[in-house]
């Protein structure tokens, strides 16, 4: 019987819990769910592409790379307050300390890319994270190649 | 007198054996190696690894007058036999085999009850706690063949620390009995780790060799990388992502105080202390290069060692401070290099097939430890320091970042392993290795763990 009672007391909590959520989520942006503010992170993330790929124990940019580099230049143009992190990441297959170089090999690449497109250095930080942070789980090729990677990342 | 001779002699005999398995199983090793060269390089390794056969030692509970001092006693042998057995020199004959126990330390053994059993080695001992409450802990090794007393000593320390007592006199067995020096007084540091990769919380954790007083450093709140003691083992030197920049770190083990390493315009990782304590050495990675420095911890005064366009990293001194070994990959791949203590006469030491990497020179000198890559797959091996005599000593999917126990003999690496059978996801935990390849066995930790650090001999 008691348990009975604590169960219907908890259940009458996440209900309350679950109306003030939302309310609140649109009080604070003044918009719709969904909404993404034009120069924000996400809206970098939804209208460039935030990352670039590179093949094993390599830093240099392939024509793909340099296709979504373009497109981040273009929206760093439209938005030239937006400050960003660039962070170097490497798969899995290597020793961690080397990977941290090398991670930050190919962070700088994209740096020195954008750079040269016009983009300020100061509004440029580079940071490696080596093998300690993989974009997906796994030990298949797909996954390394997911790894081995280049994220832009837009200052909140 | 020929009795005594001969028993002697057996002792001896079995540990000579072990320090010539070295030599003799990768010798066959290397033989096979050549005889496959075409086919196979030389990456085959020792699967059947050095066969020693463990001498027998006995370890009664160590006496006591009461209560406390008998179980502190039994307790404290007990830690000591587990240290000797898992050096996988020795096997401890079992306690219920044994014919005479001892009422006081002048007891002297009755050798044939211990021959009879077989027991070539025998540590007679007694715990008594001190009117002021103070623990006495006195040993003595008996060669029992020899019927010859070969060490005693005795101890005076806080009752709280047993534990440490029962390491020093197991070092103290087993330098006596392999004429080497021990490492079972020693703490290691490493990186425990939990969660899923692409969310691994990465804490600095410390414990006894033996597993033992286990506790974390830090909260898991900053990934962490590559803990290493300092020679005085009271410090840590480590790379920290705290700030969200990864540098090198100094922790202080008693203080639990943490201070940044310098001030660098670049990222800075892979520290180690030179061997006299005085510096650390370290790499730091800034528009797309990684060279190596050093800090000196006194005048703080930065010194760059390496200056390419290359990534240099993971530098290990020489014990005698006069060189340092690194990984880089100025040669279009990872390779090891070594240089002088001021940067100078740079060369290659590794020419062998496939990738190498963080290397660490033996506190003896006489061997440099490595991870390799090599056809998709890790190797832990050592190499001189000239970088001949190349021997691997374990493999797997991913075996990596040896450290060296403070005698020489014995490494400890991280193995990383799938951990479900489609591949999603892998295992990583600690093991140690004789530097024959024999006696592979796993470094039980809490939690998953990789980046061990050996702590020198306690002071």
């Amino acid at each position: 019987m008691k348990i009975r009672v604590l169960s219907v007391v908890a259940a009458s909590l996440l209900v309350a819990a679950c109306a003030s959520g939302p309310q609140e989520g649109g009080d604070a942006s003044g918009k719709g769910a969904g909404a993404i503010v034009p120069g924000s992170a996400e809206d970098f993330v939804a209208k460039a592409k935030d990352r670039v790929f590179f093949a094993f124990d390599r830093s240099d940019l392939d024509a793909a790379a340099v296709k979504t580099l373009m497109g981040q230049v273009a929206w760093l143009k439209t938005y030239p307050n937006a400050m960003v992190t660039i962070e170097g990441h490497t798969d899995p297959r290597g020793t961690a300390e080397y990977n941290i170089g090398l991670g930050e090999r190919r962070a700088n690449a994209v740096k020195q890319f954008l750079k040269a497109q016009g983009i300020a250095d100061a509004r440029m930080k580079v940071v490696s994270y080596g093998k300690e942070r993989p974009a997906v789980e796994g030990t298949t090729e797909y996954a390394y190649a997911q790894d081995r990677r280049a994220v832009t990342v837009v200052a909140k | 007198m020929n009795e005594k001779d001969e028993g002697k002699t057996m002792m001896t005999a079995a540990f000579r054996a072990w320090k010539r398995a070295s030599a003799a199983v990768l010798g066959i090793v290397l033989g096979l190696a050549a005889f496959a060269a075409p086919a196979f390089a030389e990456l085959r390794i020792d699967i059947t690894r050095g066969n020693v056969d463990p001498i027998p030692i006995a370890v009664p509970a160590f006496g006591g007058d009461d209560e406390r001092a008998i179980k502190v006693g039994s307790d404290l042998a007990g830690v000591l036999v587990a240290d000797l057995e898992r050096s996988g020199l020795f096997r401890s004959v079992d306690s219920r085999a044994f014919i005479q126990s001892f009422s006081s330390m002048q007891v002297q053994p009755r050798f044939p009850d211990w021959q009879a059993i077989n027991a070539q080695g025998l540590v007679q001992g007694r715990t008594t706690i001190q009117p002021d409450g103070r623990l006495r802990v006195e040993f003595r090794l008996w060669d029992v063949f020899a019927t010859q007393q070969l060490k005693a000593q005795a101890y005076v320390t806080d009752v709280g620390n047993w534990r440490r007592i029962a390491h020093i006199i197991a070092d103290s067995v087993y330098e006596r009995l392999t004429g080497e020096s021990g490492y079972f007084d020693t703490r290691i540091v490493y990186v425990a780790e939990n969660g899923p990769a692409t969310k691994r919380i990465k804490r600095l954790a410390i414990m006894d060799q033996d597993g033992a007083n286990h506790r974390f450093l830090t909260d898991g709140a900053d990934l962490v990388l590559s803990p290493r003691f300092s020679p005085s083992t009271q410090e840590i030197t480590y790379m920290s992502y705290y700030n969200g920049v990864p540098c090198v770190y100094l922790y202080n083990i008693d203080t639990g105080k943490r201070e940044r390493l310098g001030n660098f315009p670049g990222m800075t990782f892979a520290p180690r202390f030179s061997p006299d304590g005085n510096k650390v050495i370290m790499s730091m990675a800034r528009g797309g290069s990684t060279d190596i420095y050093t800090m000196d911890l006194r005048t703080l005064e930065r010194r760059r060692l390496t200056n390419t366009s290359a990534i240099d990293t993971s530098p290990s001194y020489s014990p005698d401070s006069q060189f340092i070994v690194f990984n880089s990959d100025r040669g279009g791949n990872q390779q090891l290099y070594v240089m002088n203590a001021d940067g100078g006469n740079v060369h290659r030491i590794t020419h062998g097939e496939g990738r190498y990497a963080t290397p660490v020179w033996s506190p003896r000198g006489d061997f440099i430890a490595f991870t390799k890559m090599a056809q998709g797959r890790f190797f832990i091996g050592v190499m001189r320091p000239d970088g001949t005599g190349e021997r691997l000593l374990s493999d797997g999917f991913l075996v990596e970042g040896p450290t060296w126990a403070p005698n020489g003999r014995v490494l400890m690496y991280f193995r990383e392993s799938p951990s479900d059978t489609r591949g999603r996801g892998v295992n990583s935990y600690l093991y140690s290795i004789d530097l024959t390849g024999y006696n592979e066995r796993r470094v039980v930790t809490p939690i998953e763990a990789s980046h061990p650090a050996w702590s020198p001999l306690m002071p």
